[in-house]
C-alpha cells in the first residue's frame, strides 16, 4: 500500500512488532484487521502515551491495510490519543457519587495547580489532564481519578498532589 | 414452485424472488418504491441509514428493505401506518444536523435528501438545539465537499473500498463527532473517484469544476458517448443552452454498469479551452488569414490536388486519429482510395508493423466485456491497463475478486489494487523473452524441478481455466517487437485454448479498422493489392501532401517530434483539428475548425466490437463543423462521386453496407516469427491517463491531480 504522498512511515518497535505477531494469528485469515486496537495499543504505549500519523502508517504496513482503515479505528477510541499530549493521563471522574463527594473541587484543584484545563498537557509534557470521565466504576472509593489506567479512590487534595508529584 | 424461487407479498401484491435476496431487491423489481440513502445496488449492504424500513408481519419492529433476506410467504408493508412512521422519525433524524442549504448547494434539483424530505419529512422542524458543522476537507481538484451536509450513508467509503481497490476516505471518529474523511489532507486520485459525486445522495460531495455553474433544472439531458478509450463508456451530457457543462454516466450494465472513468467524467473541460481554432485559417507564405468556410475547402482542394499532379497519388498521405468516428474514418479512406493512393492510416502509436497481415478485422477483446469479466484467468501482456482503460481495469478487478486469476508479462510492475496471481518483468526491450518463457513452460506436462515459478504458475492458470483470455495492452502494441510479441502471445492462446483480445488503442480503433482506414485493408477487410504506407513510415519520410485529422503528432503519434519535422517538410499539409496549435501553424496549410466528440453525430465502436452511435450533444465551438461534413465536401471539391451523404444516418447504412459481411478470417497459424524494430534503440511512447488525447489534455481540472502529464512520457527501452 505504498504511497508516496505521505511521509515514510515510522519503525514500529520491537515490541509492537511481536504484540502484532501474537494477535494476527488469532483471527482468520485475512482479517488482520481486527488486530489494529492490539498494534495501536503498544504502539502508543511505547511512544508515551500517544500516536503520530507515522506510527499508525506503520501500523498499517504492518497489517497490509490501507491508513485510512487505522485512523478510524485510533479517532473511533477514546482511549487513543492522535495528537501529541503529556505522558501521563489523568482522568477525574465527576459522575453523581463522586461529584455528590467532591470530585468537581479536585478537578479545580488540579487545574488551577497544574495552570491547564481539562483536555490539555502541562507545557513539560509530563500530564496531560484527559477528561471528565462519566463513572468508572468505583462509586465505592468515590472520589476517585485514573491516573494511567490506575484507580486512585477517596481522594483527598493532599492525596491528588502526592498522586501529581510522583509522576516523572 | 421450484426450489430456487419463492413467493413474497408486497403490499398485498403477491411477488416471486429468489432466495438470498433482500426486500428491496424485490421492491425494485417490482417496482414498488422503499425510500434509501445507504443502499446502492453496487455496493455492499451497509443498513446505517435505516431510511428503509419496512413493515413485515408478525415481526413487531420495523426491519430495513436492504438487510432484510426475503423468506417464503413473507408479507411486507412497505406503505403501512408503521412503516411510514418509521421512515418519518428517521427522515426527522437525518434533518436534525443537515443544513437547509438547498438555494446555495449544487444538488439541489436532484437530491435524494430533498426528494425523500419532501415525500417524508415536517414542514417545521421541532428541533431547536445547535446544528453540527463539519470542516470542508480538500479532496484535490475533481470532487468539491460541503461535510456539513453529510449523513454518513457511507457509500463513498464503500465505493473505495469494493470498486475503486484503494480506501481513501473512511468514517472519522465517532457519534455526533462522526466525519467523512481522509483524516490527514490528501487529495483522491484514484482513476474512478469522481464516481463518489454521483454514489453521494447530498450535497456533501460534488463535482469541483461544476460547482455553481449551472442548475439541474436548467440543462438538457442528452445521450452520448465516451471519446476517450476503448469501453466506450455510455453517458448523459448536461447541456445548457448548447454548451456541455458537464458530463455524468449513463447505466449500461452491459457497458461500464454506473461508472465511468474521471477522464471521461471532466474531460468536457478541454472542449472550451481557449485555443480552440474558431475559424478556417489558410497560410500565404508565412503570414495566417482567417477566412470563410468555402474558401478554406475551395484552398485545400485545389493544394491536394495540386500535389497529387506534381508527385502522384503516392504523393498524399491521409492519417486519422484512432478516436475519430466511424464515419470520419470511412470517408478520409475512401478519399485516399478515391484518389488513387493506400498512404491511409490510424495506427498513430504503432512502431512494428511487420505482421500487420495479422491484424484481425475488427481488433478487441474477442469477447463482451461481461464475459471478460467472468474469465477463469487473464493474461495481460504489456497493458498499463489504469491508466489505457479505467474501465477495463475495474472488469479485469472483477475478475480477481470473482474468483478468477490474473496473471502480468510486463515490464514493470503495475499496482492494480486487486490480488496479482504472477507478475513476470522483463525489461521493455526483451520482454518477448517473457512470453517465450511462459510458451516454453506450456510445453512441460509438470513443474520440472528448477522452472521458473512465475512462468509456470502462469502457464497453469492459463491451461487450467475454462475460460481464458491472453490480452495484448497498449503498451505492447506500440512496442518495437509487437509482431514477434503478438506472434508469440498467438500460440500461447492456441497452446492454452485462450482467446487473443486486445486492448484498442482510442475510441474507434476497432472501428477505424473496419472500415479501411489501413494501408493494406479496404473497407469490409479485403486485402489491398498495392502496399500503401503506415503512420509510422509517412510520418518519417516526407510526402507531398497531407490530409490530418484529428490528432496533435508530437504528442499522439509514435514519430513524436520527428514527425513535425517530416510534416513541415511536406508541401501541402491540410489540418482538420478542434485546436490551434504553433506547431499546426508551422506545419499547416490549410486548418479546419473540425468539432470534438460533442459537436458531432457518429459511431464508436468499442472493444468488443459494438457499435454505438450518438448524436451531437452541444453547440459547435465558433464556425466549427462536424469532421463528416467536412471530409464529404471536400470529397465532392476533389471530384470524388458516391459520396454525396446528406445525413449520417445514411452515411452509416452506406458503412453497414460494406462492413455487413467482412472478408472471412483464417486463424492465424503463428508460424512464421515476424522480425520487429530492433527494441534496443526504439523510443516507445508510453500511456499517460490524462495524455491521451487532445481533449483530455486541456481539461484544466484534470491536469490538476496528481495523475496529470499533460505530454505523454517516452522512453527509450532498454
Amino acid at each position: 500500500m505504498s504511497d508516496p504522498a505521505r511521509e515514510e512511515p515510522a519503525v514500529l518497535p520491537e515490541h509492537v512488532r511481536e504484540e502484532l505477531d501474537r494477535w494476527i494469528p488469532q483471527f482468520p485469515e485475512g482479517r488482520q484487521r481486527s488486530a489494529i486496537i492490539a498494534g495501536l495499543r503498544a504502539a502508543q504505549h511505547e511512544n508515551d502515551g500517544f500516536l503520530t500519523p507515522q506510527l499508525m502508517d506503520a501500523v498499517a504496513d504492518y497489517l497490509d491495510l490501507p491508513p485510512i482503515q487505522v485512523y478510524e479505528v485510533a479517532t473511533f477510541y477514546s482511549m487513543f490519543e492522535t495528537r501529541p499530549v503529556g505522558r501521563h493521563s489523568v482522568s477525574v471522574c465527576t459522575n453523581v457519587a463522586c461529584m455528590l463527594r467532591g470530585a468537581e473541587k479536585i478537578v479545580a484543584h488540579i487545574e488551577q495547580r497544574l495552570g491547564i484545563k481539562t483536555g490539555q498537557s502541562t507545557s513539560d509534557g509530563r500530564i496531560f489532564l484527559k477528561q471528565e470521565e462519566e463513572c468508572l466504576a468505583a462509586c465505592c472509593g468515590a472520589p476517585m481519578m485514573m491516573v494511567d489506567h490506575k484507580y486512585f479512590e477517596n481522594l483527598t487534595l493532599q492525596d491528588v498532589d502526592e498522586i501529581l508529584d510522583g509522576l516523572e | 414452485m421450484s426450489d430456487d424461487t419463492l413467493t413474497i407479498e408486497i403490499d398485498g401484491k403477491p411477488c416471486s424472488a429468489r432466495p438470498g435476496q433482500m426486500i428491496i431487491e424485490v421492491t425494485d423489481a417490482e417496482d414498488v418504491y422503499v425510500p434509501r440513502f445507504c443502499y446502492h445496488r453496487k455496493l455492499s449492504i451497509a443498513a446505517n441509514c435505516r431510511m428503509c424500513l419496512v413493515e413485515v408481519e408478525n415481526v413487531p419492529k420495523p426491519l430495513p428493505a436492504c438487510a432484510t433476506p426475503v423468506a417464503d410467504g413473507m408479507k411486507v408493508r412497505t406503505r403501512s401506518a408503521l412503516a411510514v412512521a418509521a421512515q418519518k422519525a428517521t427522515m426527522e433524524f437525518l434533518l436534525i444536523n443537515h443544513p437547509l442549504d438547498c438555494p446555495i448547494c449544487d444538488q439541489g434539483g436532484e437530491c435524494e435528501l430533498q426528494d425523500l424530505a419532501m415525500g417524508y419529512g415536517q414542514d417545521v422542524s421541532r428541533y431547536n438545539e445547535g446544528k453540527r458543522v463539519v470542516r470542508d476537507k480538500n479532496l484535490g481538484p475533481l470532487v468539491s465537499t460541503d461535510m456539513t451536509r453529510c449523513i454518513h450513508c457511507t457509500r463513498c467509503v464503500r465505493f473505495g473500498q469494493e470498486i475503486a481497490g484503494i480506501q481513501e476516505l473512511g468514517t472519522v471518529g465517532r457519534g455526533e463527532t462522526t466525519e467523512i474523511g481522509t483524516f490527514i489532507e490528501r487529495s483522491i486520485d484514484h482513476e474512478l473517484s469522481g464516481n463518489i459525486i454521483d454514489l453521494c445522495p447530498v450535497g456533501a460531495l460534488n463535482s469541483k469544476p461544476f460547482r455553481y455553474r449551472a442548475r439541474s433544472w436548467e440543462m438538457a439531458q442528452i445521450e452520448t458517448i465516451a471519446a476517450h478509450d476503448c469501453v466506450g463508456s455510455n453517458l448523459y451530457a448536461h447541456v445548457r443552452r448548447g454548451r456541455l457543462m458537464r458530463v455524468v454516466p449513463r447505466p449500461n450494465d452491459e457497458v461500464n454498469e454506473t461508472w465511468i472513468s474521471d477522464r471521461d467524467r471532466f474531460s468536457y473541460e478541454g472542449i472550451y479551452s481557449d485555443d480552440r481554432l474558431l475559424r478556417p485559417m489558410v497560410r500565404d507564405g508565412d503570414e495566417w488569414h482567417e477566412t470563410d468556410w468555402s474558401t478554406a475547402l475551395e484552398t485545400a482542394a485545389r493544394g491536394l490536388q495540386q500535389a497529387i499532379a506534381q508527385a502522384g497519388p503516392q504523393g498524399l498521405g491521409v492519417l486519422t486519429s484512432p478516436s475519430a468516428t466511424l464515419e470520419e474514418h470511412f470517408l478520409a479512406a475512401q478519399i485516399a482510395r478515391g484518389l488513387g493512393t493506400d498512404n491511409i492510416d490510424h495506427r498513430l502509436m504503432r512502431t512494428d508493423f511487420s505482421d500487420e497481415k495479422r491484424d484481425p478485422v475488427s481488433p478487441g477483446l474477442g469477447m463482451s466485456l461481461d464475459d471478460f469479466a467472468s474469465c477463469d484467468a487473464v493474461l495481460m501482456v504489456g497493458s498499463d491497463l489504469r491508466k489505457e482503460a479505467p474501465i477495463l481495469a475495474h472488469r479485469l478487478r472483477q475478475v480477481a475478486t470473482g474468483g478468477g486469476r490474473v496473471g502480468f508479462v510486463d515490464s514493470e510492475h503495475r499496482n492494480l489494487l486487486f490480488p496479482v496471481m504472477a507478475q513476470a518483468i522483463h525489461p521493455s526491450a526483451r520482454l518477448a523473452e517473457g512470453l517465450e518463457k511462459l510458451l516454453e513452460a506450456t510445453r512441460e506436462s509438470h513443474t520440472a524441478a528448477g522452472a521458473d515459478d512465475v512462468h509456470s504458475s502462469l502457464a497453469e492458470m492459463l491451461k487450467t481455466g475454462s475460460r481464458t483470455a491472453i490480452v495484448l495492452g497498449l503498451r505492447a502494441a506500440s512496442h518495437p517487437e509487437f509482431g514477434r510479441l503478438r506472434t508469440l502471445a498467438g500460440r500461447l492462446a492456441a497452446a492454452t485454448g485462450s482467446t487473443l483480445g486486445y486492448v484498442t488503442h482510442g475510441a474507434n480503433s476497432a472501428g477505424a479498422a473496419m472500415v479501411g482506414a489501413l494501408p493494406h485493408r479496404r473497407a469490409g477487410g479485403d486485402a489491398v493489392a498495392g502496399k500503401g504506407s503506415n503512420a509510422l513510415q509517412m510520418l518519417t519520410h516526407p510526402l507531398a501532401a497531407y490530409l490530418l485529422h484529428g490528432f496533435e503528432p508530437e504528442w499522439d503519434t509514435a514519430a513524436g517530434d520527428t514527425a513535425l519535422a517530416t510534416l513541415a517538410n511536406a508541401g501541402f499539409v491540410t489540418v482538420l483539428t478542434p485546436y490551434l496549435t504553433d506547431a499546426m501553424r508551422s506545419y499547416g496549410h490549410v486548418l479546419l475548425p473540425a468539432g470534438t466528440f460533442a459537436e458531432t453525430g457518429g459511431t464508436f465502436v468499442n472493444v468488443e466490437g459494438r457499435w454505438q452511435s450518438f448524436t451531437g450533444v452541444a453547440s459547435p465551438v465558433g464556425e466549427s463543423r462536424p469532421a463528416w461534413k467536412i471530409l464529404r465536401v471536400l470529397a465532392g471539391l476533389l471530384g470524388l462521386e458516391g459520396l454525396e451523404y446528406d445525413d449520417i444516418a445514411g452515411l452509416r447504412a452506406a458503412i453497414e453496407t460494406v462492413t455487413g459481411h467482412p472478408a472471412t478470417e483464417d486463424a492465424p497459424d503463428w508460424q512464421d516469427s515476424p522480425a520487429g524494430l530492433d527494441p534496443e534503440d526504439t523510443v516507445v511512447p508510453l500511456t499517460t491517463l490524462y495524455g491521451c488525447d487532445a481533449i483530455v489534455r486541456r481539461a484544466a481540472a484534470l491536469q490538476a491531480t496528481g495523475e496529470a502529464g499533460r505530454a505523454p512520457c517516452r522512453e527509450v527501452s532498454a
